[in-house]
């Protein structure tokens, strides 16, 4: 039971992941990639700040700023260089692994004795228990400020800037600035996951973002998968499929893993689990027509 | 309202494909004209169109809209007096956004867009109200989303949404050109009538001859980059259809 429970937890963390990746690639249609790079900053400022005997409450703004300043960065070269998005990320990342690396000093930095946010608040004696509904009113706080956001006038023109550019520009919004913001956006959710997952975990690691980005777009992609199959509509909706997506795509991994599967292999199995996600929609489509 | 002073767009610069798309050109637009622009493929009309929209800035030459340089500012800074109708009907509108999201971008182009909530039942009503003067039944429809709808709903929309908030300039590049005959002159009666009731100033580029010959107190021939015909007022209206033939002559 608590191989599962730690599938849901680590699924909580990682929700912020898919929604970064369901703004940058659904809702501005960019493949951002920056991720595996802004997921292990987000850990490393956390990890560093946390030895350092930082309070949680300084190290969560730094890490948000960190992230959104890596993914500014890359909206920077895709739109002012007009350098293609998935190079500009490539970099960005590329870049981001000796950023980190020099943040850590080494590569691994162990949390012991140190602030945590999962222990800030004690509602329940067991540990795994304090850290589901801690994880659970985080993640319902950003998925509220991010469904609040994506309703004002301000998240409609974001979601018209991925959607219908000439549009967009024709009513007066600069959508190289709008996908500057929405890269930022992204990438300090994804350093937020960062940041809960390194705390979960109990240490941040220089390689714990490799491959990070699939599982942000599988998450996405299972909730389209669903979006698509339910007509849904609305904001909150495709929210709720997303952290579901984010979930179920943990559970997926913790299930086969609990099968035998030599934990070696668990970046193919996830890589072959997105390909079947994504292709299987398209081989059924293909028969019945 | 707009002036265009000596204006060049020139493409490819020091290349072998080296285009004059638009070649010295003067044009003075006055408050509340309807300019009709009409040229062969490769005459410059839509560049045109698009050195007013901002869409292209021009090699050398000044533009002026409403009194205001605007030579070198880019299309978005422009919104505060433009709004455009595209010839693709994909491109007026976000088809995975309802037609509400889309018509509250329409209504706040001249505002920033800022974080508050914006669609309110006051607003959903201002809208239904607007769309249902139309008359293509769409009014009880403004949750579904722009994407499901015919690219005449969708033009006859966008030009509905050009007029949610304050404009003074409409630009209409070939708007009709990828709708059927029936939806065409829905869409054209449309803008014309719009036209009219919000005082705008307009210009069209179409191809269609018949659509130049009705509409419009203003008209243009555009090739090679320069202006063959201008006629306007009394002499446009005493126009007859073959006359344009003959100028394609």
């Amino acid at each position: 039971m608590d191989f599962y429970l730690t599938a849901l937890l680590q699924g909580l963390c990682l929700s912020a992941i898919a929604l970064g990746i369901y703004i940058s690639m659904k809702i501005f249609n960019i493949p951002d990639i920056t991720t595996d790079g802004s997921y292990t900053l987000g850990g490393a400022v956390t990890a560093k700040l946390l030895v350092l005997h930082q309070p949680v409450f300084l190290a969560l703004p730094v890490v948000i700023a960190a992230g959104a300043i890596a993914g500014a960065l890359t909206g920077l070269i895709h739109t002012k260089l007009k350098i293609n998005a998935l190079l500009a990320g490539i970099l960005v990342m590329t870049a981001l692994y000796s950023v980190n690396l020099t943040l850590m000093g080494r590569s691994n930095i162990p949390l012991i004795n140190t602030a945590s946010i999962f222990s800030l608040i004690n509602i329940s004696a067991d540990f795994n228990h304090n850290v589901f509904w801690i994880l659970l009113v985080f993640v319902a706080i950003i998925t509220l400020l991010i469904g609040y956001l994506l309703k004002t006038d301000f998240g409609i023109a974001m979601r018209a800037t991925g959607n219908s550019e000439s549009m967009i520009r024709a009513l007066g919004v600069n959508t190289d600035r709008m996908k500057i913001i929405g890269l930022a956006l992204a990438n300090a959710l994804t350093a937020l996951s960062g940041f809960l997952m390194t705390q979960f975990q109990g240490f941040a690691d220089i390689n714990m973002g490799i491959g990070i980005v699939i599982t942000g777009l599988g998450s996405v992609i299972i909730a389209e998968t669903l979006i698509n199959w339910l007509r849904i509509t609305s904001v909150w909706l495709s929210l709720l499929l997303v952290l579901s997506g984010a979930i179920i795509f943990q559970f997926v991994l913790a299930i086969t893993l609990s099968t035998g599967v030599d934990p070696t292999l668990l970046k193919a199995v996830t890589a072959v689990f997105v390909l079947l996600i994504v292709s299987l929609p398209r081989l059924s489509f293909k028969s019945s027509a | 309202m707009i002036a265009i002073e000596n204006v060049h767009k020139v493409y490819n610069r020091g290349k072998a494909n080296l285009v004059n798309a638009v070649n010295g050109v003067d044009l003075e637009i006055a408050e509340q004209e309807f300019l009709v622009i009409v040229g062969s493929n490769g005459s410059g009309k839509t560049t045109l169109l698009n050195l007013v929209a901002g869409s292209v800035l021009p090699s050398s030459g000044t533009v002026h809209i409403d009194g205001n340089n605007v030579t070198r500012l880019a299309d978005y800074r422009r919104s505060e007096w433009i709004a455009r109708v595209f010839q693709n009907p994909l491109s007026g509108t976000a088809p995975d956004l309802s037609i509400l999201d889309n018509f509250r971008l329409a209504a706040i182009r001249t505002k920033a867009k800022g974080l508050s909530i914006g669609i309110n039942d006051n607003f959903k009503k201002q809208v239904k109200d607007k769309i249902s003067t139309l008359g293509m039944g769409l009014e009880n429809k403004t949750d579904q989303l722009m994407g499901t709808l015919s690219g005449g709903q969708r033009q006859a929309l966008t030009l509905l949404m050009s007029v949610m908030d304050t404009c003074k300039v409409l630009l209409l590049d070939e708007p009709t050109a990828a709708l059927d005959p029936r939806s065409a002159e829905i869409v054209m009666r449309t803008a014309d009538k719009l036209i009219t009731e919000f005082k705008l100033t307009a210009i069209l580029v179409t191809h269609n001859l018949k659509d130049a010959y009705t509409y419009g107190n203003r008209i243009i021939q555009m090739g090679e980059g320069k202006i063959l015909h201008d006629v306007k007022g009394k002499d446009k209206s005493a126009l007859k259809q073959s006359d344009l033939f003959d100028w394609f002559g």
